[in-house]
């Protein structure tokens, strides 16, 4: 008995190596429900015909904080070409964030994720996290994290999704 | 047993280096983590000084300061 | 072969230390603090301000710097028994800069301390390393230190030690609301050691009090190690308790524990209250006495307090205020107050100051208070 533990644990490790969602480049963006500042549903897949980019925030994380008003720069740009931006606010509590955007304000729809549901079924490995979705709800472009001049590089992207 | 050692040693290293550790904490999960009020060192400044108050008084010295925690973020 | 077994094991434990990978980390937060302190105790009073600017430059580089200083006016109980009250002034100066890449941050800092009769220059260089999912931070350090030691009445008296500092950490998520900090670090330095005005006592029947003094003599080289252990914990209702350990030795014989715990307690909106406690508690060096048998006793002779077998308790609590302020490029400000009571008592060094037969004079015992006021900036 004891000769086999080492080898089933490798194989069950080896099972448990895949990721759970496997959310990737050119696979299909999981559809979801969530809550929206403004009180109304918004679902992912009524966005279809237009480009999508998630953003997955908090108002605890800085570098969240330091690219929202260039988000909303994004959406004013693109927003009459077919974009449209979506903030998905990961936290429990909504108070701090709500805070947050009475400083800076945005026009596009801040969704609350209070459950971690959609943070868990995109498999969010870092705070910030945007996902591009195409027109045809093909998920075109993952990006962790953000760093000065990223949203030059979203800018790009989402001007040749919409050109497509 | 003790021959079998050194093997299995590497083997239970490729297997958890298979495994690839998945973190039990999620990035968006560090609301609390992140509050300045669980930092180790909230005030540098203020715990700079405490520690000299407290070396030039004592016959102790080092292991003062510790990092880490914090939102995880990028 | 048991040393190459081993050898692998290491090999291995550092193979699946790496394995996390590099992940990310942020650069530490731009901030500018002025402090005023003030330190009160035991015939010695410091105080002076503490000037600290930290900016990044970009996304990876973070810069600061600091102006430190310390006014001195001592009459302390060596001072008192052994020589005439003094005033000095000590400035200490630093500078650092902080690169960040990925997950790894790689720190330099220089720090140079310069007073009336003692000049110090350290550089130090720190490695700190984010994995597993952010949640391991690895850290490694060096420092070195050159001092310069004088005596200011004897211009002819110049002495030099050099110091190096090996320092390894970890740092711990546990979970959601836990962390836990894991520190080493071993010090070394060597050349001259002691205090240049300072003596050491020894029993001397043919002296008016019964004792004499001679100079005290401290080996040349001196090795410490010191392991602390720090746990923080967050509370659900918006609060936080902490609580930190550390193990000190060395080639000495000094063998010391500090014991901290403390709370944290953010109050209506703007408020932050901390209440701490630490217990302090060493043993003599192996040279040290209060009372030496006879002149040049031994190899090496101690009598400074630092050294001897004492313990101390205080007491601290900090209030901070934050007053909503944002002002142009200013995005928060602070105000805070702390203050920090400290008892200190010696088992085996002795209060001269009251005459007694040498050997049994009271042992001393002091408290000192310490203060800081501060303004702290965020940009």
């Amino acid at each position: 008995m004891r000769r086999l533990t080492l080898p089933v644990l490798a194989l069950l490790c080896s099972f448990a190596a895949a990721p759970a969602a496997a959310v990737t480049s050119g696979s299909a963006a999981p559809d979801f429900v969530l809550k929206s500042a403004a009180g109304s549903n918004v679902r992912l897949s009524e966005m279809r015909g237009q480009v999508v980019m998630i953003n997955f925030w908090a108002s605890w994380c800085g570098p969240c904080r330091q690219e929202m008003p260039l988000l909303e720069k994004l959406q004013q740009r693109y927003g009459k070409l077919g974009f449209v931006m979506l903030g998905v606010n990961v936290e429990e509590q909504s108070q701090a964030a709500q805070k947050f955007l009475k400083d800076v304000p945005v026009s596009f729809p801040i969704l609350w994720d209070t459950s971690n549901s959609v943070s868990r079924l995109y498999a969010v490995k870092a705070m910030p996290t945007s996902v591009i979705v195409d027109r045809d709800g093909k998920v075109r472009y993952i990006h962790p994290g953000y760093k000065a001049g990223d949203e030059n590089t979203y800018s790009d992207t989402v001007r040749a999704l919409l050109r497509e | 047993m003790r021959r079998a050692a050194t093997p299995l040693l590497i083997v239970a290293a490729l297997a958890l280096g298979g495994c690839a550790i998945e973190p039990w904490v999620a990035p968006y999960e560090r609301a609390n983590l992140s509050d300045p009020i669980m930092s180790f060192s909230r005030d540098p400044v203020s715990a700079s000084y405490m520690n000299h108050v407290h070396e030039v008084r004592e016959g102790a010295r080092g292991a003062g300061s510790a990092g880490g925690g914090g939102c995880g973020c990028n | 072969m048991a040393a190459t077994r081993s050898g692998w094991r290491y090999g291995l434990l550092a193979a699946l230390l790496l394995a996390g990978g590099a992940d990310a980390a942020v650069l530490p937060e731009d901030r500018a603090d002025l402090l005023y302190h003030s330190y009160d105790g035991g015939g010695v009073e410091v105080s002076g301000p503490s000037l600290l600017v930290r900016k990044s430059l970009g996304d990876s580089v973070s810069v600061y710097g600091n102006h430190y200083v310390d006014t001195v006016s001592s009459a302390s109980i060596d001072v008192l028994t052994t020589a005439s009250p003094y005033a000095d002034e000590r400035t200490e100066q630093g500078a650092g800069v902080d690169y960040l890449r990925d997950g790894t941050t790689l720190s330099l800092a220089y720090t140079n301390s310069d007073e009336s009769d003692y000049k110090a220059d350290t550089v130090s260089f720190d490695i700190s390393q984010d994995m597993f999912g952010d949640l391991t931070t690895v850290t490694l350090g060096y420092s070195q230190g050159n001092d310069k030691i004088g005596k200011s009445n004897d211009p002819a008296f110049a002495a030099t030690a050099t110091r190096q500092h090996y320092r390894v950490g970890l740092s711990q998520v546990i979970s959601k609301n836990m962390l836990l900090a894991l520190n080493l670090e071993t010090i070394t330095d060597q050349g001259f050691l002691n205090n240049p005005y300072r003596s050491v006592r020894y029993l001397d029947p043919l002296s008016a009090l019964g004792y004499s003094y001679e100079p005290e003599i401290y080996p040349a080289t001196h090795t410490s190690d010191a392991v602390t252990l720090r746990a923080r914990y967050y509370l659900p209702y918006r609060a936080a308790v902490y609580g930190e350990y550390r193990r000190y030795g060395d080639t000495w014989g000094i063998d010391a524990n500090t014991w901290e715990i403390g709370y944290l307690h953010p109050w209506r909106e703007n408020w932050l209250l901390e209440f701490r406690l630490r217990q302090y508690s060493q043993e003599a060096a192996d040279f040290y006495s209060d009372l030496f048998p006879r002149q040049q006793a031994q190899n090496f002779l101690a009598r400074d307090k630092e050294l001897s077998t004492f313990s101390s308790r205080s007491l601290g609590v900090t209030v901070s205020y934050d007053p909503g302020l944002h002002w142009n490029f200013i995005e928060r400000t602070a105000f805070t107050l702390s203050l920090d009571h400290i008892q200190f008592n010696y088992e085996d060094f002795r209060d001269l100051t009251k005459a007694a037969t040498p050997g049994s004079e009271p042992l001393y015992e002091y408290t000192a208070n310490v203060l800081q006021l501060y303004v702290s900036l965020w940009y």
